[in-house]
C-alpha cells in the first residue's frame, strides 16, 4: 500500500547542536516537515479490539475499518481466561469481516519463549494459511520467521516492539518489511509528526482504552511482582495472582500478596493494575504512578490526521462486547466528521454524547491525553 | 548447596569472569560521578559501561566528559563502553547516538532499536537489557549488526538465558565471534520507562521545570506498600524495583546458563566491596554468605532478591541456601 506521506525516506539528522541537547523542543531547525497533500491524504482507518467473536462482529457492524484478535495462548498480549480466538473462530471471524469488507489483523505479539518458540512460529503460519490481513508482531524472531517464509504476509510492528523514533521504525522496516507501526502510548503529538515525516511505515495510534503509563514492552512491574508479564506471558497484574480481602479498614486488593490498593467501604474499587495502585513515598499515599484512567485523543483527530496519522486503534480485547460496540460507534463517527473537517478546512468539535459514551467506559470514569499533551511534559 | 560452596562446579565456568560495572542510572552530582569512577579504575572490574541512559535532562557530564573520563579508564585498563539513552523521543536524542557513532568508542551498549538503526555496522554493540532478545532466534536476528555481548532482559530465567546462547552453541556475532553474555548480577532493577517523571509528579513539579529532584536520590526514591512494605523505587522516567538483584550465590548456575560476565549496577554505598566481594568469589574462593551479611551495614540498600534467576516473581528474597 502507498504511504500517504510525500516523504520518502528517512530525515537526515541535523547537525548536532552541542552536547545533550535533548529536550522538548528541537534546539536546530529540522528538514521541514511535510505534511500530507489533501488529495494524498486518506481517511484514516479505525482498529477494533475483537476478544471474542460477539466482540468481532459487532466491531464489523459498527463501522471498524479493522479488527484485532489473538489465540487462546500466551503469543498475544490480552492472554486471559475465557478470551481470544481457536483456529474455528478465526476462520469464521475471517469470513464474516472480510465478507463486509473489514480486515482482520493478528496479534502476535509476546515474545517467543527460549524454552518452546515453537508455538509462535506456527502461529504466524497460522494467520498466513488463515488470511489474516497482516500480522500485529514485537518480537525480531517472529519478523525474521515472516520475513524468511512468510514473504506475502503483511506485518505491523507492534507497540509492544517500543519503537517510539523513525530511526527505529525505520529499522523493522528496512530489516523485515514492516508496513504499519503502532506507536506507544508515550509519544508525544509533536513526536508524532517527526515520526511521519521520518518513515515511510503507515503511523497508527492509540486512541481510546486502558493507558499504559510506561512503555510498552518494555514494563516488567508485573513480573517483579508475580513472575508474569506483557513480554512473557500476555498478561499484566494477572488475575491469578489478584485476592481481595475485607478487613475493618474496608477492601483491600492484593498482586502475590503485595497491597496494590486499600478502599474504604464506599469507595470504588478498579482492579489492582500494578501501576495504577496507591502506594506511600515518604509517608504520603497516593497513585504514586498513575492514576485509573482512560486515554482518550478524540479532540486531537483533526491534527492527527492533518498529520497523516494512518490509523487509531481502540484498546479493550480484554472488554465487553457492549463497550466494543458503544466505543466503535462513536470513534466511526468521529473519525468520518473530523476526516472531513480536514477536507474542508472547517474546525473540528467532538459531539458531546461521543465523550459521554466514552466517559462511560473509562476507568474511573475519567480520560486522559497522557503524554499526547502538555500534562507530562 | 550453601553458597560459595559450588566451586568444584568450575570447570563450567569461564577461566576469568568478566565483571562490568553497569550505567549510573540515577542522577548523581559531577563530583560524586568523577570520585565514583576515579575508585572504579583502581578496582577489580574490567569493563565500565558510561553514560546517562534514563534522562535527556540530566547534564551534569556531558558527551565530552564521558569521553574524557572513558580515556582515563582505558588508560587505567578498563573496556570502556559508551551507552544509549533506553528511551528516545527527540530527535535530539538521535543525534547523541548519532554522535556516539563518530567518536570511535571501543563499543556502544544500544538502549533502543534507534541505536542500532542509527550504529549497526558502525561500532561494535552491546544489546542492553532494553533490547528485547527472549529467544535465540532473536539474538541470531540481531548477530548480524555487529554485536559483540548481550545483555539478557532481567525478568529472563536463567534457564531461558541457557536456551539462548548456551555455552556449548553461542552465537556468533560481531566479526563472527561468539556473542559474551553478561547477567544482571547486582543491582536495582530497572522495571520501566516512561514519559513521565514520577520523580517530578511526587514534588509537584512539571518535568520540563523539575529543578531536579532527583539529584536528592542517589539510589532513587523508595515506594512502599501501605503496609509499609519497599516495593518500587522512582528513578525519574525509570522505575526499579526496590530489592536489589544479587546473584553473587549463583556462579555454578550463571556458567551453566552460559553467562561468562556480570553487570553490577552502582548503588550509593558499599558497591567497590560489592565489586571486591564478586571478585573473590567468581575468581577466586570466597565464599558468598559471609559477604553478603556483612553489606547490610555498609548501606548497600535490602533486601536482596533472586527471583528472576529462577523463574520466580523477580522480588522473591535470595534464600542463603539459593543457587
Amino acid at each position: 500500500m502507498p504511504s500517504a506521506v510525500l516523504q520518502t525516506g528517512p530525515l537526515a539528522l541535523g547537525d548536532a547542536p552541542g552536547d545533550g541537547a535533548a529536550g522538548a523542543t528541537p534546539a536546530v531547525p529540522l528538514p521541514a516537515m511535510t505534511l500530507p497533500l489533501p488529495e494524498r491524504r486518506r481517511r484514516p482507518h479505525l482498529v477494533c479490539p475483537a476478544g471474542s467473536l460477539r466482540a468481532l462482529t459487532v466491531a464489523v457492524e459498527a463501522g471498524a475499518d479493522a479488527v484485532y484478535l489473538g489465540l487462546k495462548d500466551a503469543t498475544n498480549a490480552r492472554n486471559f481466561a475465557g478470551l481470544n480466538f481457536d483456529e474455528a473462530q478465526i476462520r469464521e471471524g475471517i469470513a464474516f469481516a472480510h465478507a463486509r469488507g473489514v480486515q482482520v489483523l493478528m496479534a502476535l505479539n509476546t515474545f517467543a519463549d527460549a524454552r518452546r518458540p515453537g508455538p509462535w512460529f506456527a502461529a504466524a503460519d497460522r494467520a498466513a494459511e488463515l488470511g489474516a490481513d497482516a500480522l500485529i508482531v514485537a518480537d525480531t524472531a517472529v519478523f525474521a520467521h515472516c520475513r524468511d517464509h512468510l514473504p506475502q504476509l503483511r506485518l505491523h510492528l507492534s507497540v509492544q516492539a517500543s519503537a517510539t523514533s523513525h530511526a527505529a521504525i525505520e529499522f523493522y522496516r528496512q530489516r523485515y518489511g514492516v508496513q504499519r507501526a503502532v506507536l506507544p502510548r508515550v509519544v508525544a503529538v509533536e513526536q508524532i509528526a517527526r515520526i511521519i515525516a521520518g518513515t515511510q511505515v503507515e503511523i497508527e495510534v492509540f486512541g481510546f482504552g486502558s493507558l499504559c503509563v510506561m512503555v510498552e514492552g518494555r514494563c516488567a512491574l508485573s513480573s517483579y511482582a508475580t513472575g508474569s508479564s506483557p513480554n512473557n506471558a500476555g498478561v499484566c497484574s494477572p488475575a491469578s495472582a489478584v485476592r481481595w480481602q475485607e478487613g475493618p479498614d474496608g477492601v483491600s486488593a492484593r498482586l502475590n500478596g503485595v497491597l496494590i490498593d486499600r478502599y474504604a467501604p464506599d469507595e470504588p474499587r478498579g482492579y489492582p493494575t500494578l501501576c495504577k495502585g496507591r502506594f506511600e513515598v515518604d509517608g504520603r499515599r497516593s497513585h504514586v504512578l498513575e492514576e485509573p484512567t482512560s486515554l482518550n485523543t478524540m479532540a486531537l483527530l483533526p491534527q492527527l490526521i492533518a498529520m497523516g496519522v494512518r490509523a487509531f486503534k481502540i484498546e479493550g480485547r480484554q472488554r465487553s462486547a457492549a463497550y466494543v460496540g458503544d466505543v466503535t460507534r462513536a470513534w466511526r463517527a468521529a473519525i468520518d466528521a473530523a476526516a472531513l473537517a480536514v477536507e474542508q478546512g472547517r474546525a473540528f468539535e467532538a459531539r458531546p454524547q461521543w465523550e459521554q459514551t466514552l466517559a462511560r467506559h473509562a476507568e474511573g470514569a475519567q480520560t486522559t491525553l497522557g503524554a499526547f499533551e502538555r500534562p507530562w511534559r | 548447596m550453601t553458597p560459595g560452596s559450588d566451586e568444584d562446579a568450575a570447570p563450567h565456568g569461564p577461566a576469568g569472569w568478566g565483571l562490568t560495572v553497569g550505567p549510573v542510572l540515577y542522577f548523581w552530582p559531577r563530583d560524586r560521578l568523577l570520585a565514583f569512577y576515579a575508585d572504579i579504575a583502581d578496582s577489580p572490574a574490567d569493563c565500565v559501561v558510561l553514560g546517562e541512559v534514563v534522562c535527556a535532562r540530566r547534564r551534569e557530564l556531558r558527551l565530552e566528559d564521558w569521553l574524557a573520563l572513558g580515556r582515563e579508564l582505558t588508560q587505567a585498563g578498563k573496556q570502556v563502553v559508551l551507552a544509549t539513552q533506553a528511551l528516545v523521543e527527540t530527535e535530539a536524542d538521535l543525534r547523541l547516538i548519532e554522535r556516539l557513532g563518530e567518536q570511535g568508542c571501543a563499543a556502544v551498549e544500544a538502549g533502543d532499536a534507534s541505536a542500532l538503526a542509527l550504529l549497526q555496522g558502525r561500532v561494535p554493540l552491546v544489546l542492553g537489557p532494553h533490547i528485547n532478545v527472549y529467544s535465540r532466534q532473536a539474538l541470531q536476528a540481531h548477530a548480524d549488526l555487529g554485536v559483540l555481548r548481550w545483555v539478557p532482559a532481567v525478568e529472563l530465567p536463567l534457564d531461558a538465558v541457557a536456551c539462548i546462547n548456551p555455552p556449548s552453541a553461542r552465537v556468533a556475532g560481531h566479526l563472527g565471534h561468539a556473542i559474551e553474555t553478561e547477567a544482571w548480577a547486582f543491582g536495582r532493577l530497572p522495571l520501566s520507562f516512561s514519559a513521565r517523571c514520577f520523580t517530578a509528579r511526587q514534588q509537584g513539579v512539571p518535568k520540563d521545570q523539575c529543578g531536579y529532584p532527583c539529584l536528592d536520590d542517589p539510589d532513587g526514591r523508595l515506594v512502599s506498600s501501605s503496609e509499609g512494605e519497599g516495593f518500587l523505587v522512582l528513578n525519574g522516567t525509570q522505575t526499579q524495583s526496590a530489592g536489589v538483584q544479587c546473584l553473587l550465590s549463583h556462579r555454578s548456575a550463571l556458567a551453566a546458563a552460559g553467562a561468562t560476565r556480570l553487570r553490577l549496577s552502582p548503588q550509593s554505598s558499599g558497591f567497590l566491596q560489592v565489586l571486591q566481594d564478586f571478585d573473590a568469589v567468581f575468581n577466586g574462593s570466597a565464599e558468598a554468605g559471609p559477604a553478603l551479611r556483612r553489606w547490610p551495614s555498609l548501606g548497600v540498600p535490602q533486601p536482596l532478591v533472586a527471583g528472576y534467576a529462577h523463574g520466580a516473581a523477580g522480588m522473591v528474597a535470595l534464600q542463603e541456601t539459593d543457587a
